[in-house]
C-alpha cells in the first residue's frame, strides 16, 4: 500500500494523470458536440420529411377535398415503415390514419411539436414519442403527419454510449500506462537510491546500474558514476596523504624528541645545551618545511587546478632559478647550462613553478655531485632547457648522475620515496613528488627519462594560449 | 644600534603573544598587545605605532579587514601579517589588502624581528632614494653600477650587485635568508638547500677578501648583516 502511495506520488504518474485529465476534458467536449450535432441533424431531417409530406397531402386535398385526402392517407398508411397519419373532423373524430390514440386532451393544435402516442407492442400499448406537424384545414378538419422518434432516439443512444465507452476505455488505458511508466521509473530510481544509500554507508565501490538504453536515467546514472569515481579517487588520495603524513611526520618528530631528551640527560654545560637546542630548532624547521611541502602536494592532488595563472615567461624562470643554484653546483664541481633564450609564454604561478624547478635542480646537483673516484670531466654538466613542442612546453633538467632504473621511475614520484636506503643525503624525499604535483596543478605532467647516462626530468606544460 | 620601536601586536593566541611581547621587551622595544581586531583598530587608528604585527585570523575584525580600514583612512603605519595560511595565494591576498610584509606561521623570532626592524626603519626614513650607499670604505653607486672598496673597483655579477645593494640599504640591520630570496630573487619558496649562503659567501669573498676588517657578518640563527665593525 505504501508502495502504491509512492507510485502515485511519482512525477511520471502525476504527469500521466495530468495529460489524461486534459485529454478527457477535450474528449468529452468533442463527444457532446458530436452528439448534439447529430441529434439536431436527425431532428431537422425528420421535420423536413414531415413538411414535404404535408405539402404533398395538401396538394391532394386541394385537388379532391377531404375525401381524396382520406383515401390517400389510408393508402399511405398501409405501406410498411410509413409515417404516422391522422385526419380528424372538427369534432375530433378520427376519419383516417394509423394512430389509434394520441396522448393529448381535446383537439390537435396547429404547428410542429412532439407528442406521445401508443403503439401495441407484444400485446401491450406502449407510449412512443413522435414529431408531428398538424395543419387545420377549412371546415375544422385537422391533418397530422408525424414520424416516430424511436429510431433517432436509438441512434442517439448509440452515439452517447459508444462515446462514453471509448472515453472510459482510453481513461483505463491511460491510467494503466501511467502506472506502468511510473513503476518502471520508480523501480530504477529505487535502485539508484539503494545504491547511493550503500555508498553513503561507506561502500565507495558501489556504482549505479546503467541499463544501456541511453535514456535520461542512464545518462544521469552515468554522470553520477563518473562523480563517484572522482570522489573515490579523492578519498583514496586523502587517505594516502593522511597515512603518509602520519608515517613520515612521526619519524622526524621522534628524532626531535630524542635529541631534546638526550640533551636533557647528557648536557653538562650551557654550551652543550645551546648546541642541542640549535639542533632541535633545526629539526623543527625541517619538520615545518616537510609539512608545507605535504600541504602543497595535498592541495595539488585535491584537484583545484591552477587556472587563473599569470602570464609568465618560462625561460626567464628557468634562467632565474638556474642562476640561483649555479654557485651551489660550482661548489661541488658542476656547471649548470641553461638553454632558454627565447621567451616562452605560459600561464601559471611563478612561485610554484620556481619551487618545482628549484627542487629538480637541487636534486640534479645532489645526485650527480658526489661519486668518489669518478673522473669529474666536462660531462658532468647539468642542462636546463626550455623548448616548445607543438602544443606543449617542455622544461627539462638533465644530469649525468647515476640516473634512475626504469623500473623505479614510477615509484620515485610517490611521496617520500628515496631510492637510497641509507638516507645519507639530505632531503625529505618530497622534491620530485612536489614537482609532479605542481605539474598536475598546471595541467601538465612530469616524466622521467634516461639521459644515457643520467636522469632527464621533463616537466611539460600546456602552451599558455588563451584557452 | 637598533632604535627603540613602538609596536602593536594584535594576536588572539595568548601564549604566542606573551612570548613575542617578552622577546621584544627584552630588546628594549615597547609593545602593546590586544586580543582582537576591533581593539587593535581603535589603538592603531591614531598612527602612533612604528609597526603593527597582525595575526590574520583574530576575532571581531579579521586582520585583512583591519588593514583595509586603516589604509582607507590613509593610515600608512607599516603592517606585518602573521598567518597560519602560508600558501602563495594567501600571501598575495595579504599584500593586496595593504600589508607590507607577510610571515607564515610558524616563524622564528629572529625572522620576525629582522622584518619588523626593516619595516620600522622604512617608515621612519623619508623615502628620498639615496644613490650611493657607504659602509666603511665600501661604496656602492646605484646609478653607475660601480662598487669600490678602498677605492679599488670590484667586479660584481648583476645578482651580486643587487644582493650587496640590499644588504647595504639595510646596513646595520639583520636580513634573513628568506628576506634575501624574496628581495633579491623575488621568490618566496623554500629553496631546500641553503643556496643563499653560497651566494653570500661568494659575495663576501669578493668584498672582504684581503681586507683586515670584515664587513659582511653572519648572524647566528638569523641571517646576515653588513656593518662597519663587530659590536
Amino acid at each position: 500500500m505504501k508502495r502504491l502511495g509512492r507510485l502515485f506520488r511519482t512525477t511520471a504518474f502525476k504527469l500521466a494523470i495530468g495529460i489524461l485529465l486534459i485529454f478527457t476534458v477535450f474528449a468529452v467536449a468533442i463527444l457532446v458536440y458530436v452528439g448534439f450535432s447529430a441529434q439536431r441533424l436527425l431532428d431537422e431531417q425528420v421535420s423536413i420529411t414531415v413538411g414535404e409530406e404535408i405539402k404533398g397531402l395538401l396538394g391532394q386535398y386541394n385537388a379532391g377535398g377531404v375525401i381524396r385526402l382520406v383515401r390517400q392517407i389510408e393508402r399511405r398508411s398501409q405501406q410498411p415503415g410509413s409515417s404516422l397519419y391522422l385526419v380528424t373532423s372538427a369534432a375530433g373524430e378520427t376519419l383516417a390514419g394509423n394512430i389509434m390514440s394520441v396522448e393529448s386532451e381535446g383537439l390537435l393544435e396547429a404547428g410542429t411539436y412532439e407528442l406521445f402516442y401508443r403503439v401495441i407492442e407484444d400485446g401491450e400499448p406502449k407510449p412512443h414519442r413522435a414529431l408531428v406537424e398538424t395543419v387545420i384545414l377549412p371546415g375544422g378538419f385537422r391533418l397530422m403527419v408525424g414520424r416516430d422518434l424511436a429510431e433517432t432516439d436509438r441512434f442517439r443512444a448509440v452515439i452517447w454510449r459508444t462515446g462514453g465507452w471509448s472515453i472510459l476505455f482510453v481513461l483505463g488505458l491511460a491510467v494503466t500506462g501511467g502506472v506502468f511508466v511510473a513503476r518502471r521509473v520508480l523501480t530504477r530510481i529505487d535502485q539508484m537510491t539503494e545504491t547511493t544509500r550503500l555508498i553513503m554507508a561507506g561502500d565507495f565501490s558501489g556504482r549505479l546500474k546503467v541499463s544501456g538504453t541511453d535514456d535520461e536515467l542512464d545518462r544521469l546514472a552515468h554522470s553520477l558514476n563518473t562523480m563517484l569515481e572522482r570522489i573515490q579517487e579523492l578519498m583514496k588520495g586523502l587517505k594516502e596523504v593522511s597515512d603518509n603524513i602520519a608515517h613520515d611526520l612521526k619519524t622526524p618528530l621522534t628524532r626531535l624528541r630524542n635529541s631534546a631528551e638526550e640533551a636533557l640527560r647528557t648536557a653538562d654545560s650551557v654550551d652543550d645545551l645551546r648546541l642541542a637546542l640549535d639542533h632541535v630548532i633545526e629539526e623543527a624547521d625541517n619538520l615545518i618545511k616537510l609539512f608545507n611541502a605535504l600541504l602543497m602536494i595535498a592541495r595539488a592532488e585535491a584537484g583545484g587546478a591552477y587556472d587563473q595563472g599569470d602570464r609568465l615567461d618560462l625561460s626567464a624562470i628557468a634562467r632565474d632559478v638556474a642562476e640561483l643554484y649555479e654557485p651551489l653546483a660550482e661548489e661541488v664541481g658542476l656547471t649548470v647550462q641553461v638553454q632558454a633564450d627565447t621567451p616562452i609564454e605560459i600561464r601559471g604561478s611563478r612561485e610554484l613553478l620556481g619551487q618545482a624547478l628549484a627542487n629538480l635542480i637541487d636534486n640534479a646537483i645532489k645526485y650527480s655531485a658526489y661519486t668518489e673516484g669518478d673522473d669529474q670531466g666536462p660531462a658532468r654538466d647539468i642542462v636546463v632547457a626550455v623548448e616548445r613542442k607543438k602544443d606543449v612546453v617542455e622544461l627539462s633538467i638533465a644530469d649525468r648522475g647515476p640516473g634512475i632504473a626504469e623500473a623505479d621511475r614510477g615509484r620515485v614520484l610517490d611521496r617520500f620515496v628515496r631510492l637510497e636506503t641509507s638516507r645519507t643525503r639530505p632531503g625529505s624525499g618530497l622534491g620530485l613528488s612536489l614537482a609532479a604535483a605542481i605539474a598536475r596543478l598546471h595541467h601538465g605532467a612530469l616524466k622521467l627519462e634516461d639521459n644515457t647516462p643520467g636522469l632527464r626530468v621533463v616537466f611539460s606544460l600546456p602552451v599558455g594560449e588563451d584557452a | 644600534m637598533s632604535n627603540i620601536m613602538k609596536l602593536l601586536l594584535i594576536e588572539d593566541d595568548a601564549s604566542a603573544a606573551a612570548y613575542l611581547v617578552k622577546a621584544f621587551r627584552e630588546l628594549g622595544h615597547s609593545v602593546d598587545h590586544v586580543l582582537d581586531g576591533l581593539d587593535g583598530y581603535a589603538l592603531a587608528a591614531d598612527g602612533r605605532y612604528d609597526v603593527l604585527i597582525v595575526d590574520r585570523m583574530v576575532p571581531r575584525m579579521d586582520g585583512l579587514t583591519l588593514i583595509r580600514a586603516l589604509r582607507e583612512q590613509s593610515n600608512e603605519t607599516p603592517v606585518l601579517i602573521l598567518s597560519a595560511l602560508g600558501q602563495v595565494d594567501d600571501r598575495v591576498k595579504g599584500l593586496r589588502a595593504g600589508a607590507d610584509d607577510y610571515l607564515p606561521k610558524p616563524y622564528s623570532f629572529s625572522e620576525l624581528l629582522a622584518r619588523v626592524e626593516i619595516l620600522s626603519r622604512r617608515a621612519r626614513i623619508a623615502p628620498t632614494e639615496e644613490t650611493v650607499f657607504r659602509v666603511a670604505d665600501l661604496e656602492l653607486d646605484r646609478l653607475s653600477h660601480r662598487v669600490t672598496r678602498a677605492g679599488i673597483e670590484i667586479d660584481l655579477q648583476p645578482r651580486e650587485f643587487r644582493l650587496l645593494e640590499y644588504l647595504m640599504r639595510h646596513a646595520g640591520q639583520v636580513v634573513t635568508r628568506t628576506m634575501l630570496l624574496e628581495q633579491v630573487w623575488d621568490y618566496h619558496f623554500d629553496p631546500q638547500t641553503n643556496v643563499i649562503d653560497v651566494h653570500v659567501s661568494r659575495l663576501r669573498a669578493k668584498i672582504d677578501k684581503g681586507h683586515a676588517i670584515q664587513l659582511i657578518h653572519t648572524v647566528r640563527g638569523a641571517g646576515y648583516t653588513i656593518r662597519e665593525a663587530s659590536r
